[in-house]
């Protein structure tokens, strides 16, 4: 029985002293800019279903969510179409390693936020800014970890293939690419978490929906509730979107055996 | 006919160097050897003394610095099915099942999907593994992946099996009940097996001829017939007979360093 429920109980005692400490600093008007846990809770309600404020953010919750997703994940498709096959050259081809690697370990450093006015002078105001921002994020642990992968096979598997008679470039889609599947799959979630990171700053863009959208109205406006409330949104749908990726790759890798999140 | 004069390995006059940044290291001075099909050859020497050069040449994984090396009178040029290799540390694929670790080689022969079920099971059974045909290599033991790495150059139908040390890694009792399984499958199959170990005692279970090489630079010591009758006993007079003699043939080159 204990046993059952010890993980949840111990994953929430951080959280629980964190609303404590929040709600003691609030009520003893430690500041006076932070809103109490209980104003939060009741916005978030009225956020996500309406009925107590009705104003301009009422029940908009998946309006914006949807948005911010469609970004997230469309970003985190165009970073993955972009830096599995480049990974994959720069990993097995070594005129491709010399040619591409010192400009993009010169690239990577530059933060996505040092992008975004460039970002909006190519791409413009609004929504192809966006993509290109998370996609940005997105790029490179899915880049590295793919070049990690395919360059981190254990010699003797070519030994053992060639010697059973694969050889050549079959020996790429039977060894290397399954070999590099676990290192792949790290840099795809590792890319996704970074695309929801990222969110709020491809979301600078000018869009008028999005969740980094609300947030930037929220510090406008200095409505500090509607910020905590699109934080913590993002939070739990960056973590369930994990569990989702998690899932599927303890699925597809259940033959590693140090493949277990 | 052409099969029973012509042995299925010759190894002649082959030597090999490997250069490392200002290093030259002459791992095997000019071997010669011959195997018959149908022997049980074991290589024995301490490290360095270029057993396993040895038989990384005759599977193909590396060209000889000069000399040549033969199949049935044809140089090796590169590794093939015909000769399967068993490494010392398995070198199973991971993301593959027990049998589709087996069926590999067909695969990659491109036979269809009945043929290769008809091999894997018959290699399956033949190691005793038909419990764990669905297991990944990590969830087996040591000696349960080795089954699976014998098999698997067997199911591709390798005249000749060449082995790295096989059980070097395996716990005593394993190691013994492995030998066993092997010299059944040899006097079974009538494959040619080639054997690389540190061990005298192995040697002298498993082989009909072991080959004792030295080190410094690496060289062919003696060429040793083992008229033994089987199962042998390793705890026969004879045998320890044969134990002292190669043991000491085995450390002649610190006799003649001292001299």
């Amino acid at each position: 029985m204990w046993s059952g429920v010890k993980p949840t109980v111990l994953a929430l005692i951080v959280p629980a002293l964190l609303l404590a400490f929040w709600q003691v600093a609030t009520t003893l008007q430690w500041t006076r800019l932070i809103p109490t846990p209980y104003a939060v809770a009741e916005y978030m309600v009225d956020f996500a279903v309406g009925g107590i404020y009705d104003d301009a953010y009422s029940a908009t919750l998946l309006t914006h969510l949807l948005a911010s997703m469609s970004r997230v994940y469309g970003g985190f498709a165009l970073a993955a179409l972009f830096a599995l096959p480049i990974g994959l050259m720069i990993g097995r081809m070594p005129w491709a390693r010399m040619l591409l690697d010192p400009f993009l370990q010169v690239m990577r450093p530059i933060p996505v936020t040092a992008w975004l006015p460039l970002s909006m002078i190519l791409f413009g105001l609004g929504a192809k800014s966006a993509f290109a921002l998370v996609c940005l994020g997105a790029f490179y642990p899915i880049l590295l970890n793919t070049v990690f992968g395919v360059r981190a096979v254990d010699p003797k598997l070519f030994e053992a293939a060639s010697m059973l008679g694969c050889r050549g470039n079959a020996q790429f889609y039977k060894v290397v690419l399954p070999a590099a599947v676990p290192s792949i799959f790290t840099g795809l979630r590792l890319g996704l978490g970074l695309a929801w990171f990222v969110i709020v700053v491809g979301e600078m863009t000018g869009v008028p929906q999005g969740l980094g959208a609300v947030i930037m109205d929220g510090r406008t406006l200095s409505r500090t509730e509607l910020v905590i409330c699109g934080m913590i949104v993002i939070g739990l749908a960056g973590y369930l979107s994990d569990r989702i990726v998690v899932a599927i790759g303890n699925r597809l890798l259940r033959w590693s055996p140090n493949h277990h999140g | 006919m052409a099969e029973s004069a012509t042995p299925i390995i010759e190894i002649k006059g082959v030597s090999k160097v490997f250069r490392m940044q200002d290093q030259t290291i002459h791992a095997l001075s000019e071997a010669n050897l011959s195997i018959d099909k149908g022997e049980f050859v074991c290589l024995i020497g301490a490290s360095g003394c270029g057993k396993s050069t040895l038989l990384r040449i005759m599977a193909g994984f590396e060209q000889p610095s000069s000399g040549d090396a033969l199949m049935w009178g044809r140089p090796i040029a590169g590794p093939d099915p015909t000769r399967g290799m068993v490494f010392q540390d398995y070198a199973l694929f991971p993301w593959l099942s027990v049998r589709d670790n087996i069926g590999f080689g067909p695969a990659a022969r491109g036979l269809s999907s009945g043929e290769i079920k008809q091999i894997t099971d018959k290699f399956i059974d033949l190691v005793g593994l038909a419990k764990f045909a669905n297991a990944y290599p990590h969830q087996l033991s040591g000696g349960m992946k080795q089954r699976v790495a014998i098999a698997r150059v067997l199911a591709n139908d390798a005249e000749l099996v060449l082995m790295d040390e096989p059980f070097g890694a395996l716990d005593a009792m394993t190691r013994e009940r492995l030998q066993d399984e092997l010299l059944d499958i040899w006097q079974r199959t009538k494959l040619t097996v080639v054997f690389v170990t540190h061990s005298v005692e192995e040697a002298i279970v498993l082989a009909n001829r072991v080959v004792v090489m030295t080190p410094g630079p690496g060289r062919i010591e003696s060429d040793n017939s083992l008229g033994l009758p089987r199962p042998r006993d390793v705890s026969s007079p004879e045998f320890n007979d044969i134990r002292r003699v190669l043991g000491a043939k085995l450390h002649s080159h610190h006799a003649k360093k001292a001299a």
